[in-house]
Parts: structure tokens; C-alpha cells; sequence
């Protein structure tokens, strides 16, 4: 049976704790970003990655059981992601860096900043999950591992050309790593459902300036909640971008990176 | 050869099944008349009860949130069993570890089901299946893991009666294990353990635990316990006597063929009434992810899928016949019902247990009773004659 063919010790970067990861570079830049995923396929932020190279050098890891990235045994929640990210900070003496954090990556990302690293400069979050808003009848995120495949496609993207339709007909890697995907968004996020009770108290530590990008059609978390998170990071920013679902970067990838550039600008 | 009767107690008056995506997980429980669940259950307690009065074992099982399975917490049926039965055994198989919160409070149930029965438990252990990740919120990846340490930390529990111990592993945190009341049996009720492949037999050989399977064939069945016996013989354990093996199969028994085939027939609701949104049916984790992307490129609608036990997935298309064939049912004659247990017995190198659904669906209470005595009368004298005689 097939199997995607994971990156090791010899071809993957490593980021910390001996933890070896597929990750697109790119630019080169004097500003750097460090982009953490959500679930969607690695090559879906292709055109993302590009358009944020114009103006800086950007790191896109595939997190540890995401896409071509092994995950080892004892790497099974947000903080785990969060160390080996920060070790990467530190192994690289970098300062000045921008963290950008799309979906389940806005939640890994979150749960870097509120320890307030002091190499980071500025937080972009992207239709984030991680922190939870509403009371306990309130489905703040809509539950993905219920929703039938269409309708869940329906909610990660506004736009059907991005929606990888039967999934009979597509290609057969990109359903492996779909697959895999969400077997590691089930490792980290399964309970509590895809956010840490902390965080919506610890975000109110955050100190660096903080942008909330949001698709104005996300589907599977809405622009109120992004909002309710904005309101949560002292002096934070909202930023919606109307023609998007869910996975703002994949679907206007221009829009998204021009709001970072403008930040530092 | 010992019997057990075994129903799954369904409710099945359901809307048409055009109405509805998925009979487990989301169909609203606003379908279910109270008072018919209420009626179905004294029938099916019954049929439990004609089982033990005619010489038979009972065993329960349980599943969650489906109109399939009406036995939502099996401990609590097991318990009216232990006192609405005299002589039979009661076997739950089983408690879903990996979807239990709490494994010393499943020792605790146990332990207390034993005592209430003067020790006629038979304790099963099961993962839990993959529709019931939803229903229970239980997390999917690495269930075959936590469902080893939850039994770890049970059979412990039952069998250490000189104060507390402690328990932090990876799964489960208990600093002051102790249990009251502590088991009949000791030092534990006999435990079984389900294996759908022949991989999962390792630690159940291991442990010298009983090995079941369900609607596994001939074929299935022969490859899982012979993977059984290859373990016991590479670690030097001495061969395991049929009484280790248990096999499900829905079975019933009538005058004649043609009334045997007729509530069989029925029987087969239990197959095809298993509508289940494919959502639930392949949650993330469950099974590996090459495994389940390769069921995702599959159909997308919800269809009758086989129960998750099985490993030949086009049970739900299959006649009797076929399924007979199969070793999935036994039906007919009780010369008939005798002859083809009598050869699956042979074939899968002997089995000590059979575990009958006797019931399933829209077959009647009496139909019901009627194979559950036609069996115990006129089967098991044809088979004790052929198979080694398995003690209680």
C-alpha cells in the first residue's frame, strides 16, 4: 500500500530536540518569517510562500506527523511544537522575527508568543484555532472529524476551484497526506477539541504587536471569533479579507502576504 | 463446546433509512418510543433467561449512541443478569477500554457484576469501534495502546489485596488503587480479549487470555487463532486447549432447513440496517493513515457497512447462503446447524466457545425462543459428541 515518503535525518531541517522537518525556504530577505501551517496540503502554501518572499525570508516547516514530516513518539501536543520551534529560534540567533501562524499553526503559534521569546518581533495570525471563546454549548469550532468531506470543503474554502472535490478522482498523494494531515490534527487538537483552556486568559500576556487576519467566509471558524480573539491580545489588529474561507493563505495568497509586508514597512 | 446467547438488543422500528445519513452517532433519539424500548427490553431479558434455563451462557455487549444497539452500558445489563440468571455464565465482551475514561471504575463494575453473580463472570476486554470515537469523544489515535494499559491496571486492581498501589502511566493516573469490593473469582474472572486480525493476537497469547472473534469466517477465523497458537508455540508456552477460542457467528435453528434459513433471514438485519456516514465510519487514527485514505477515495455516500469486526467488507450484499458458506451464519435443521459448526470447528484447528446471536432486528420474541431451545436441545447433544467438552 502507498505511503508518502517522509523526509529523515539526511534530506529534512533540523529545528530542535533532534527533530528533523520537511519545510519550504524561500527569499532572502533580511526580515525573516516564520510560518507555521494549519492541515492543508504543504503545496497548497506554495503561493503563499512566494508572495511573502518578495520581501522576506520565509520558513515554512510541515509540522512533526504533518505531510512529509516524521513525528517522533514523544512530540504529541501544541507545547512540544512549540519547544522544538523556539530551539529553532535559538539554534538560528535570529532576532526581529515575524511568527505568522495559519489555523492550527495560529494555535502553535499562540502558544509560542504568550512565553514572550524574546527573538520575536511581531505576531500574524491567520484564521486561527487555540483559544476558547464561548461557553461550553457553544461549538466556537466547528467539529471537522464530524463533518461529511463536501460539506467540510465547503467550509475550508470560498472558493470551489480550491476544493479537492471526490476524492475518487484526486490524486492519490494528496489524499495520503490529507490523511495524514488529519491524523495529526486528531494527536494534538482531539480533546480539548483544537484549542488549550489557558490561552484564553494566557494571550492577554502577548507583548509584541499582533495583526488577526481573518477570510471573511471561513467556515469552520468565523471572522467573531477572530474578532474575539483580536480583543483578547492587548492592541492587537483585525484584518478581514473577504473573498476567503478558512485557509486565507491558500485562497488569496497575495492579499495575506501584503498585510505582513505592511507591517514592518 | 460451550454456547452463549448473545443479541445486541436493537431498536428497530426506524424511519426509512433514506430519511437518515447514519444509524449510529446522529440519528436523534427523538425516534425512540420510550415505552417500546421499555417492552423490548423485558423480551430480550427474557430470551437471556431461556438461554440459562435450558443450559446455555448469556453474553452482552455494548455500543453507544446507535439504535443498533440498545445496550448502552453493559455492566448495568450484566448486573440485572447476574440475578435474572441461575446457572449460566455471563460474559461481557466487552467493556471498550479505550473509550473508557476510567479503568479502575470498570474493575470497580466488575468486580461487583462477579460478586452479584457468585462468580459467573467472564470479563471482555474490546478497543471499541471506530463509530464510537464520536459517540464517546474518545480520542482515535493509539486506542490499541491505552486499551493494553487500561487492562494492565485492572487485572491489578482485581488482584491486589494488601492496600493501595499506584498507578502513573501514560494513559491513566490512580495513586491509591484499592477496590471494594474486590472480585468472586480470583484471582481474576476469566478475561478475553477480541483480535479482528492476526497481528492483534500478541499480547492476548501472551497473557493466556481467551482470543474471540466476530464474523471473522472460516478463513479469517483460521488465520487469527492459528497466529494465536503460532505465538504460544515460539514462546515456549504449551498449546493452547480449544477453550481459549471463542468464535460469533448469527445463528439460528428451526424444525427444518427452510424454517432455519427464514429466521436467519431475519438475522440479517443486524448487517444491513448498519447505515453509518462515512465521517464516523473512518475517523482519523483509527486505522493507519494509508488504510483510511484509501478508504476515502472509496464511495462517498453512507451505505450498509459490514460491523467493524469483520474483516470481508461485502457482508451486507451476501444471501444466507453465501453466508453460510462463509462460516458468517449458521442456519438450518439442527442436523444442519450441527454439521456446519461441526466443520468450522474442524477447520479453524477447534474452537471452545461459540458466541450465537440469536436474535437481532425484527425477529419475534418467540421465533427468538424458539431457536435459542431448538439449539440447546437438539445442537449441542449432536455437537458435545464431536468436540471436546469444554468446562464451565
Amino acid at each position: 500500500m502507498q505511503t508518502l515518503d517522509l523526509v529523515d535525518a539526511l534530506d529534512g531541517v533540523e529545528f530542535g530536540h533532534g527533530v528533523h522537518l520537511d519545510a519550504q525556504l524561500a527569499g532572502d530577505g533580511d526580515r525573516v518569517a516564520l510560518v507555521l501551517p494549519g492541515a492543508e496540503r504543504a503545496r497548497e502554501n506554495s503561493a503563499f510562500v512566494a508572495a511573502l518572499a518578495a520581501d522576506h525570508s520565509v520558513v515554512l516547516p510541515s509540522h512533526p506527523g504533518f505531510g512529509r514530516s516524521p513525528r517522533p513518539g514523544w512530540c504529541s501536543s501544541v507545547a512540544d511544537l512549540a519547544d522544538i520551534y523556539l530551539d529553532w529560534l535559538e539554534r538560528a540567533g535570529l532576532t526581529g522575527v515575524t511568527l505568522v501562524g495559519l489555523q492550527f499553526g495560529g494555535w502553535v503559534a499562540l502558544e509560542i508568543a504568550v512565553r514572550k521569546p524574546a527573538r520575536i518581533s511581531r505576531l500574524v495570525l491567520v484564521d486561527s484555532v487555540g483559544v476558547k471563546v464561548g461557553g461550553p454549548l457553544d461549538r466556537d469550532i466547528v467539529d471537522i472529524f464530524a463533518t461529511p468531506r463536501a460539506e467540510l470543503e465547503r467550509r475550508l474554502y470560498a472558493d470551489p476551484a480550491f476544493r479537492l472535490g471526490d476524492l475518487a478522482l484526486a490524486a492519490e498523494d494528496d489524499v495520503l497526506e490529507l490523511a495524514r494531515n488529519e491524523e495529526a490534527l486528531a494527536t494534538y487538537g482531539w480533546e480539548p477539541y483544537l484549542h488549550d483552556p489557558r490561552l484564553a486568559h494566557a494571550i492577554g500576556r502577548i507583548a509584541v504587536p499582533t495583526t488577526v487576519v481573518w477570510g471573511g467566509r471561513d467556515g469552520i471558524v468565523t471572522p467573531e471569533y477572530g474578532r474575539a480573539i483580536a480583543a483578547r491580545i492587548p492592541g492587537a489588529r483585525f484584518e478581514r479579507i473577504e473573498q476567503a474561507g478558512h485557509r486565507a493563505q491558500v485562497e488569496r495568497p497575495d492579499e495575506v502576504a501584503k498585510v505582513i509586508s505592511a507591517l514592518a514597512a | 463446546m460451550q454456547y452463549w446467547h448473545f443479541s445486541e438488543c436493537a431498536y428497530p422500528d426506524l424511519p426509512d433509512p433514506r430519511t437518515y445519513d447514519s444509524i449510529r452517532v446522529s440519528l436523534p433519539n427523538g425516534v425512540l418510543d420510550t415505552g417500546r424500548a421499555a417492552a423490548l427490553w423485558d423480551r430480550y431479558l427474557r430470551e437471556w433467561q431461556v438461554a440459562d434455563e435450558y443450559g446455555l451462557n448469556v453474553m452482552v455487549n455494548e455500543h453507544h449512541a446507535t439504535a443498533t444497539c440498545m445496550t448502552s452500558a453493559a455492566p448495568v445489563i450484566a448486573g440485572v443478569l447476574a440475578r435474572a440468571t441461575r446457572n449460566a455464565r455471563i460474559l461481557l465482551l466487552g467493556n471498550p477500554l479505550a473509550n473508557r475514561a476510567d479503568p479502575v471504575r470498570v474493575a470497580e463494575e466488575m468486580a461487583l457484576v462477579d460478586l452479584l453473580s457468585h462468580g459467573r463472570l467472564d470479563v471482555g476486554f474490546v478497543r471499541g469501534v471506530q463509530y464510537e470515537v464520536a459517540a464517546t469523544n474518545s480520542r482515535p489515535v493509539r486506542m490499541t495502546e491505552r486499551l493494553w494499559e487500561a487492562v494492565e491496571l485492572i487485572t491489578r486492581a482485581w488482584s491486589t489485596h494488601d492496600g493501595p498501589f499506584n498507578w502513573e502511566g501514560e494513559f491513566f493516573h490512580h495513586r491509591q488503587v484499592n477496590i471494594w469490593p474486590r472480585p468472586h473469582q480470583q484471582p481474576t474472572p476469566p478475561v478475553w480479549v477480541t483480535a479482528g486480525s492476526p497481528g492483534s493476537t500478541v499480547p492476548i497469547a501472551d497473557h493466556g487470555y481467551r482470543l474471540a472473534t466476530f464474523l471473522a469466517g472460516f478463513e479469517g477465523t483460521r488465520k487469527i487463532f492459528q497466529a494465536y497458537r503460532d505465538r504460544c508455540a515460539e514462546t515456549g508456552k504449551p498449546a493452547p486447549e480449544d477453550d481459549r477460542f471463542g468464535y460469533a457467528a448469527l445463528t439460528y435453528t428451526g424444525k427444518t432447513d427452510a424454517e432455519g434459513m427464514a429466521g436467519a433471514r431475519k438475522l440479517l438485519w443486524y448487517l444491513q440496517s448498519n447505515k453509518v456516514a462515512k465521517e464516523f465510519t473512518f475517523p482519523p487514527g483509527y486505522l493507519p493513515y494509508q488504510v483510511r485514505a484509501a478508504a476515502l477515495r472509496g464511495p462517498q455516500a453512507a451505505t450498509p457497512g459490514a460491523p467493524a469486526t469483520s474483516p470481508l467488507p461485502d457482508l451486507t450484499a451476501m444471501s444466507v447462503e453465501d453466508l453460510i458458506e462463509q462460516g458468517i451464519v449458521f442456519a438450518g435443521s439442527p442436523q444442519t446447524v450441527a454439521g456446519q459448526i461441526e466443520r468450522f470447528h474442524r477447520h479453524v484447528g477447534g474452537v471452545g466457545h461459540l458466541l450465537l446471536m440469536g436474535q437481532a432486528g425484527h425477529l419475534g420474541h418467540q421465533e427468538a425462543v424458539d431457536g435459542i431451545k431448538r439449539f440447546a436441545e437438539d445442537v449441542t447433544p449432536l455437537l458435545d459428541r464431536v468436540t471436546d467438552r469444554v468446562p464451565r
